[in-house]
């Protein structure tokens, strides 16, 4: 059998975020079969699991909350919104979730990243004293990054204003 | 051509230092390269006959001349051919004082210049080509593997050599050679610091606005020499390039984790600078690049810390309840300047480098935000905030504001080493939102676009390299 060698890339190595191997496996692993792709939050039969991602936003009002220009208050609309993703995690206390903190693009980069990250930590709070513990929430700052409303009128600059719950597995 | 009386009177003004001739050296000392057969004047030109006029605007750029570098004799190294390389070198010094935006290279009547032609350079001829100043040079190899870089400076007019200078450099190094070259004539003729040898950190951008792939690159300031540090996988942020040149603090989304990291240059490897989950962003390093400057924010209040580059235990320099961020350090290193909104709105504040002593300094309408401290320490640049967002400049203790730019969406300036001219960079609105470096002199002419491999943001110039 044909010894493996591996070299190491040195100086201006491009960083990547995990290594891959080039050995060839001893068992090829079986061709995918031509069926649809599988939910893995879906029970055999395709319905969605209790307590998963998919569960949270089907039954939660939105994931999604949005904010003023320049403002990290939660607003009546998204009380509401807030309320009820307390009420369902109020029934999976297993259930951790990552919430993200985003900006429209009419602010410098480092401020918007200190602004997201005070809008997380407001739909956190916010969280917080519906009764999830503070421990099951991590937030996250993308600032301006990632937008998901591409245009730059007022009503594209409203939607990216937001903080967004993420289930985590 | 201007008497030698505006002369003065223009040093004056622009209160630099005229810079004296360096025969600057990279690794190996400088050799004066010994002129061939001295013939005409050849006398060392008085600093007075021939000089740009910087201050106020650039009235007319100059008319230069940069022939073909000759060489001894045709000879291969690792860098190229020795005559190519005179080819190169020629188009990196004219390239460079072109876009400073102050020289006007010859295109036409660029005729070849024989090496005996180097020290004895037919001035009727440029005259007659329309240049009023010439730089000739020859390229050799120096026969231990090196390559040697002449460079001479004349005026035209009065016939005179202006200054001269010899540049002995690794082939890995021959371009930084032009660019030194091209620093002599930019310096004497102007009266500035030199700029053309540094590199430029940024984001190097592509994919589409809702998912951006962000790369931290590293490229000569010419656009030459570009390298891709990381491979995308993670969005990088605001670079910066320590005055060292040894390494780059960055933030990365590396683990998903916003964090900042200080990336070794010489092995490419990257630690984290403080290990903790609070996010850390805006990193900046001191002047004498012992510390960090940076963002964190720590029970969802964002504040500015410093720690050592070495890493260690932040230390805290503001503690407002507002956002308090994008600290940047004076020259000396004794004073920052930083963006906070705790009037109720982003402004300017600065503060002594132990956090003591903070005043807001902009007042006008509209907000300010990401300072940035000259080198030369007489002034701060920022972008301003209203309906559109533009660079301008004030002075460090407030006033004297003036906008440079007029784009819809111009931001994040970096200085130049010589404190004249600013890189930033300037975004499309709609649904591309690309964005491009581009760079503005400090009288706000020479608003162009920095060529770079693909789009581009946040870029952090660094220091002339030594």
């Amino acid at each position: 059998m044909a010894k493996v060698t591996t070299s190491i890339l040195i100086a201006t190595a491009l960083l990547a975020t995990a290594a891959c191997s080039k050995k060839r496996p001893a068992v090829i692993p079986p061709a995918p079969s031509d069926t649809a792709p599988v939910d893995p939050n879906a029970g055999s039969n395709g319905a969605i699991t209790p307590g998963s991602r998919a569960d949270f936003e089907r039954s939660v009002t939105s994931n999604t909350v949005n904010f003023a220009l320049d403002s990290y208050d939660i607003d009546g609309r998204a009380r509401t919104i807030l309320d009820s993703q307390a009420a369902w995690l109020a029934k999976y206390p297993n259930v951790t979730v990552s919430l993200e903190g985003h900006c429209d693009e009419r602010g410098t980069r480092e401020y918007n990243l200190a602004l997201g990250d005070r809008r997380a930590n407001s739909a956190k709070n916010y969280l917080a004293a519906r009764g999830v513990a503070a421990g099951r929430i991590s937030t996250i700052s993308y600032g301006k990054e990632r937008p998901i409303a591409l245009g730059s009128d007022d009503a594209s600059l409203a939607q990216n204003r937001r903080a967004v719950t993420i289930v985590l597995n | 051509m201007l008497p030698k009386t505006m002369l003065k009177t223009l040093l004056a003004v622009s209160g630099t230092a005229l810079i004296a001739g360096t025969a600057a050296a990279q690794d190996a000392p400088a050799q004066q390269p010994a002129p061939v057969a001295p013939a005409g004047a050849a006398n060392p030109q008085q600093q007075g006959e021939l000089v740009v006029d910087v201050v106020g605007g650039i009235a007319a750029p100059l008319g230069i001349a940069v022939p073909t570098m000759p060489t001894t004799e045709p000879v291969d190294t690792p860098a190229g051919r020795t005559d190519a390389l005179g080819v190169q070198l020629s188009k990196i010094i004219s390239t460079d004082l072109r876009n400073s935006g102050l020289f006007k290279p010859l295109e036409a009547g660029v005729k070849p210049v024989a090496f005996s032609e180097v020290t004895a350079p037919t001035f009727e001829y440029w005259t007659g080509a329309g240049a009023s100043a010439l730089v000739q040079g020859y390229v050799r190899a120096t026969g231990d593997g090196t390559l040697t870089v002449g460079c001479y400076l004349y005026d035209v007019t009065s016939r005179n050599e202006i200054a001269r200078a010899g540049y002995v450099v690794p082939p890995s190094d021959w371009r930084r050679a032009g660019h030194k070259c091209a620093d002599m004539v930019y310096s004497k003729l102007t009266g500035e610091g030199p700029y053309f040898d540094s590199r430029v950190v940024y984001v190097s951008e592509t994919g589409p606005k809702g998912h951006r792939i962000k790369r931290l690159a590293i490229m000569d300031q010419d656009g030459e020499n570009h390298r891709f540090l990381t491979n995308g996988q993670a969005i990088a942020l605001t670079p910066r390039l320590s005055p060292d040149q040894r390494s780059i603090v960055y933030m990365s989304y590396l683990n998903d984790r916003p964090a900042i990291y200080v990336y070794d240059l010489a092995s490419g490897r990257q630690r984290l600078l403080v290990g903790n989950t609070d996010l850390t962003f805006a990193p900046r390093v001191s002047p004498d690049s012992r510390w960090v400057l940076f963002s964190m924010a720590r029970a969802s209040n964002t504040d500015i810390y410093r720690v050592p580059l070495s890493g260690g235990t932040p230390q805290r320099l503001t503690t407002s309840a507002a956002i308090d961020t994008g600290g940047t350090y004076s020259p000396d290193g004794s004073r920052i300047a930083f963006e906070s909104d705790r009037s109720g709105t982003q402004q300017l504040y600065v503060m002594n480098a132990d956090g003591s002593q903070q005043q807001r300094i902009s007042f006008g309408s509209g907000r300010y935000a990401t300072p940035v401290w000259s080198p030369r320490g007489d002034l701060i640049a920022y972008t301003k905030l209203g309906g559109s967002f533009r660079i301008g400049v004030m002075s460090p203790a407030g006033g004297n504001e003036k906008l440079l730019t007029d784009g819809s969406q111009d931001e994040g300036p970096s200085w130049s080493p010589n404190g004249r001219v600013l890189m930033f960079f300037r975004s499309s609105g709609g649904g591309s939102g690309k964005a491009d470096l581009w760079s503005v002199d400090l009288t706000g002419v020479n608003v162009r676009r920095v060529p770079t491999v693909l789009d581009g943001s946040d870029p952090a110039w660094g220091p002339l390299r030594p």
